[in-house]
């Protein structure tokens, strides 16, 4: 089973939920930390890594020997990433989206596969958790790629946690589509319940079962709460502002080993999931 | 004209309470939000909408059944997985790259052009702001971004207004490429945790990759205050200038309710006076 950690609104608390959930199960579990932009979840677990992965795209590299100059690379593109000027082709990698039309295009096969770096993944283990991470390379714009990469390595037979990307628009999907529920962790504030709103839709494009975790549920006002109520989402979890929660997350520590009696609520919230993503309909 | 652009690499540090508190406090601006992903600046500033356009980028392919003879090509050319087993499309797959277009042998397959979202000029109570709604799961967040930030400077340039103040988004990719590039200068808002760390760190080699002068401020720094220490060594080390920190105060989340920037909520208390003297600060360090 799948389930991703998602929020809208950045800062809410996606890696705390993400992380200590994953150690609540404890064993045959991934966490896939799909926020490859800025991959947090490894300061936490602090894991073993064993293998390091470099992530490249296909992009297009001409061969001026064979090539003619026609210039159909440069009409199929619509990302002006193959650009005919004058008598010679020049490439931009970094806009090319990996389509393969040029080199599909191209009657003289004089474009090949080169390669763009996205970025690294990194795999290993901590506690019996199988880690695997995402780390976008500085400069690169396309995270999308990186991230389906990243849940190309999830296993049916484990619970697999995802921790996405804050937003809605692409990355966040890429990292949602396809996972059997979503956790949608807010905090009661008018910004946590806009962006919240937003995410509530993606989600719905997506169909996929969600419920909710109110992260600091104790500050700002009530109306995330009227918000679950009238569109019958569950609330799985409130996390009230704790300065010892605030405080070891500061430091890297996770809320279950500082305050061993979070283990519990934990193991409830994935027995509510469990029960929820096998009830269709529900959060939806 | 100088366009500041407040970023932090982690979501959540205080980019746009910081950006709220600003708009009170600077003098004659633009507003620019650009976190068209997950734009909240409005909240606090209530515009006046002015003008509404829509947002039209990129294209979705979309097959024609009646021409269709399901020979299979665009599904073996799509390296997107977005055309299914019955020929049909994924919108929220479908990169619009047009390649199934393209070589489909009976042109069966449209390529309409998509409104991806809304952008706005509005009225503030403290002057123009130029702002953006992108649609729910779709693309080109960067392009809105550039399109946003372009009006916002026209604005600046027709009214004589010699500051933007520009919301960015968190992380490094895409959004946060486009919000920086040209600007005068980004303020990296961090905060004394493992995570605003990390990423204040990766955010500031995004910053010197594309050669944008970077200050760092810390946000809740009494949370951890040997952490914002170490925020502080690393950012002298790097020779940026740290303009400030701001106390964990609930009065963000207080004045956010009552829909007012910090500044109007509770000019002079503890997070009030701290973020004058920040906003004094860049003032000085980047002549505003």
């Amino acid at each position: 089973m799948i389930i991703s950690i998602a929020s809208g609104k950045g800062g809410t608390g996606k890696t705390t939920v993400a992380t200590n959930l994953a150690l609540s199960i404890g064993t045959g579990v991934q966490l896939l930390d799909c926020d490859v932009e800025e991959p947090n979840a490894y300061l936490f677990l602090h894991p073993k890594f064993d293998e390091t992965l470099l992530v490249t795209a296909s992009v297009p590299e001409v061969d001026k020997d064979k090539c003619d100059l026609c210039g159909k690379c440069d009409e199929i593109c619509r990302f002006r990433a193959i650009v005919r000027i004058g008598d010679t082709v020049l490439t931009f990698p970094e806009l090319c989206h990996s389509c393969g039309g040029c080199m599909a295009v191209c009657p003289r096969g004089a474009i090949t596969e080169g390669a763009r770096e996205l970025g690294i993944i990194q795999k290993g283990f901590c506690n019996g958790i199988e880690f695997i991470h995402g780390k976008l390379r500085v400069g690169e714009a396309m995270s999308p790629p990186l991230i389906r990469k990243v849940r190309s390595f999830t296993r049916p037979d484990k619970w697999t946690i995802i921790d996405a990307p804050p937003g809605t628009s692409c990355p966040v999907i890429a990292a949602m589509k396809d996972t059997d529920f979503v956790v949608l962790v807010t905090e009661p504030t008018p910004f946590g319940l806009h962006d919240l709103e937003l995410a509530v839709g993606a989600v719905r494009v997506l169909d996929i079962p969600c419920g909710l975790i109110i992260n600091r549920s104790d500050m700002g006002d009530h109306k995330v709460r009227a918000y679950a109520d009238e569109q019958g989402l569950p609330i799985l979890m409130e996390i009230p502002f704790d300065k010892r929660i605030a405080v070891a997350y500061s430091r890297g520590e996770m809320i279950v080993n500082v305050m061993p009696e979070w283990k519990e609520k934990f193991s409830a919230l994935l027995q509510n999931i469990k029960r929820l993503a096998n009830n269709p309909g529900a959060g939806v | 004209m100088k366009e500041l652009v407040i970023i932090s690499g982690k979501g959540g540090t205080g980019k746009t309470s910081l950006v709220a508190a600003f708009a009170s406090l600077a003098k004659k601006k633009v507003l620019c939000d650009a976190d068209v992903d997950a734009a909240d600046l409005h909240l606090i500033m209530k515009p006046r909408i002015r003008e509404r356009h829509d947002f039209q980028a990129g294209h979705t392919a979309c097959i024609n059944r009646d021409k269709c003879i399901q020979c299979g090509l665009c599904r073996d050319l799509c390296k997107f997985e977005a055309i299914s087993e019955h020929f049909e499309v994924d919108p929220v797959s479908c990169e619009g790259c047009g390649v199934c277009v393209y070589f489909c042998p009976e042109k069966a397959i449209d390529f309409p052009v998509k409104t991806c979202g809304e952008w706005y000029i509005s009225d503030t109570r403290f002057g123009p702001m130029v702002h953006a709604r992108l649609g729910i799961a779709e693309e080109n967040s960067g392009k809105l971004v550039s399109l946003v930030r372009r009006e916002a400077r026209k604005i600046a340039e027709e009214k004589n207004l010699g500051l933007i103040l520009t919301d960015g988004p968190p992380g490094v990719g895409c959004p946060v490429i486009a919000s920086i590039g040209g600007a005068g200068a980004v303020l990296i808002v961090t905060e004394p945790t493992v995570s605003g760390k990390h990423d204040m760190q990766r955010v500031i080699q995004l910053a010197d990759f594309f050669n944008i002068p970077a200050l760092v401020c810390i946000n809740k720094f009494d949370l951890n205050t040997e952490m914002s220490r170490e925020i502080e060594d690393f950012a002298e080390e790097k020779k940026l200038t740290c303009v400030g920190h701001i106390p964990f105060d609930p009065v963000f989340i207080q004045s956010m309710v009552k829909e007012k920037t910090v500044i109007e909520y509770e000019p002079d208390g503890e997070a009030g006076q701290a973020l004058k003297k920040i906003w004094d600060g860049l003032v000085k360090k980047l002549g505003l």
